[in-house]
């Protein structure tokens, strides 16, 4: 299997404090990778670090075999990659009909927008529904909706998604899980990070554990899941 | 009689407060900063139609019928010029601060005022310049003199906001402004050039304060350096009223204090207090409705 995502030595400073200590890790092409830990653990940090929201003080970023540590962060979706960032944070003042444009930014083909934009209202009903609603009267899993649809808008290669269940009742966090399983059975690869690392790790092919900073462990979501260490610290069990 | 003469005088006054406060309105409401030089692009725009109307008036004086060339080619000239100039300030005063503190900024366009202001008073001198860009008479109806150039600065205004409106709204560059001034990182992600974004809305800001510049000289033919600088600060106070941001606000803001300005002064025991007035006004609407008129709330993230 190629590797779509290289991460490898990456460090992030935020001042004096490190909060990324030499991270390396893969995401093949057409996999589900889930990335757990607890909160503060940097799980966040280490996406905006790969999408360039934030610099990187070491280490480098390779998608799809090329080297993408330095790209501007508006350029990384021109390279395959869109991100559904924690919190949604969809467009509050523009309709659901124009945050999805806001998605197909980059592209210009006025069919493919009309084909991709059909794709996404058949996922979710619900936001053909609100089309021309301002989205932030939406509820809160209609936003997440409308955020991983945004994403989706652009067909990327890979897509990251950071907590997409936070927030969210059992009824949504099922249906965004689902979404997730569906868009990588048509062939997008994907990056999730989540602090719900049960309904993570049963849907990601394989996984891994952050602790402040640091890899910890690596397996299978199956093997993960099955951890006595990962049931303790991250399951509730 | 006496009250709509001053209405008419302040709807006139406020159509050029409310093209300088679009383009203070549009520049904080994308680039999250208060452009304190945009009232010295306004001077820096009249100049410019001074100094056009200069080399082509010799031109035509020979050939009335080409005597409409002048002010069309100095107006142009300004609509060039001050775009050109809020993008050289924006990239070489503002860009480097980007992520510093507002009030970095701020102090810096300040800064960015004060050099502007000067350089017009060593390039120019400090003697008053008239600048008489076109004289089209007036309607007159009883005791109700209109001038054309009162006509044309407000339905350049009217003009000027609902093209700014429908742009916003119905383009893709427009969504990405409204994209950029709420979530400068999810425009990011999107894709979308934050630099570029900002540089577009200043030369666009730029190019409002020479359309203001040119309604001002409509009004008030004088031109010093500080042409720009109380319009400026009148301005800024009206799309704080408005409603900051907010681009019907400005205008709804402008033509609210133009008609205060010339209400007051035609008052005589009220017309030396009239800037402690339209500021009181300011200070109400802040304590009633802290936004301004239609300034919208912001959602708070749930």
């Amino acid at each position: 299997m190629k590797n779509l995502l290289e991460i490898r030595d990456l460090e992030v400073n935020y001042g004096l404090i490190k909060a990324i200590k030499g991270v390396s890790f893969d995401v093949g092409e057409g996999e589900i990778v889930a990335l757990i830990g607890a909160n503060g653990a940097g799980k966040t940090t280490i996406m905006h670090a790969i999408n360039g929201l934030i610099p990187k003080a070491a280490g480098t970023v390779t998608l799809n075999g090329e080297n993408v540590t330095t790209t501007p962060a508006h350029k990384m979706i021109y390279k395959g990659m869109a991100q559904v960032p924690e919190g949604r944070r969809i467009f509050q003042e523009l309709t659901v009909y124009e945050n999805l444009k806001m998605g197909f930014y980059i592209k210009k083909d006025k069919a493919e927008f009309e084909r991709k934009l059909e794709e996404m209202y058949s996922h979710f009903p619900i936001l053909k529904e609100r089309t021309n609603q301002i989205a932030g009267t939406l509820s809160g899993g209609e936003q997440q909706m409308l955020a991983m649809s945004r994403a989706m808008m652009s067909s990327p290669k890979l897509l990251l998604l950071d907590e997409p269940s936070m927030g969210l009742s059992p009824l949504y966090v099922n249906t965004i899980f689902e979404m997730i399983e569906a868009v990588n059975k048509q062939g997008t690869t994907v990056l999730l990070v989540e602090q719900n690392a049960k309904k993570a790790l049963s849907i990601a092919h394989r996984g891994y554990v952050l602790e402040i900073g640091k890899m910890v462990k690596t397996g299978t979501g199956a093997e993960l899941l099955g951890d006595e260490e990962i049931i303790k610290a991250y399951l509730g069990g | 009689m006496e009250f709509l003469i001053n209405l008419v005088n302040g709807l006139s006054l406020g159509g050029v407060y409310a093209m300088i406060a679009l383009g203070y309105t549009m520049v904080y409401g994308i680039a999250k900063m208060l452009n304190f030089a945009h009232g010295d692009i306004i001077m820096v725009g009249g100049y410019t139609v001074y100094v056009f109307l200069n080399l082509f008036n010799p031109l035509v004086a020979n050939a009335p019928w080409l005597a409409f060339l002048s002010p069309v080619v100095a107006i142009l000239a300004s609509i060039i010029v001050c775009p050109i100039l809020g993008v050289a300030v924006e990239k070489t005063a503002y860009k480097p601060l980007r992520g510093a503190s507002p009030l970095a900024v701020l102090i810096t366009a300040i800064g960015v005022s004060y050099l502007l202001q000067s350089l017009a008073l060593i390039i120019f001198g400090a003697d008053v310049k008239f600048v008489i860009i076109a004289d089209l008479g007036a309607i007159k109806l009883g005791d109700l003199i209109i001038k054309y150039n009162t006509i044309i600065t407000l339905v350049a205004t009217v003009a000027v906001m609902v093209g700014l409106t429908l742009f916003v709204k119905f383009t893709k560059t427009g969504r990405a402004m409204v994209a950029v001034s709420e979530d400068r990182d999810a425009a990011r992600l999107m894709g979308v050039n934050i630099n570029l974004i900002i540089t577009v809305t200043f030369a666009i800001g730029s190019a409002l304060a020479a359309l203001a510049g040119v309604c001002s000289l409509l009004e008030t033919p004088s031109l010093t350096s500080t042409f720009g600088a109380l319009p400026g600060i009148k301005a800024f106070t009206a799309a704080v009223i408005g409603g900051i941001g907010s681009i019907p606000g400005a205008m709804v803001g402008g033509l609210l204090l133009g008609v205060v300005e010339c209400i007051c002064n035609s008052i005589p025991p009220l017309a030396p207090y009239t800037m402690a007035v339209e500021f009181i006004i300011l200070i109400v609407i802040l304590l009633v409705k802290p936004s301004g008129i239609l300034g919208k709330k912001r959602r708070e993230k749930v």
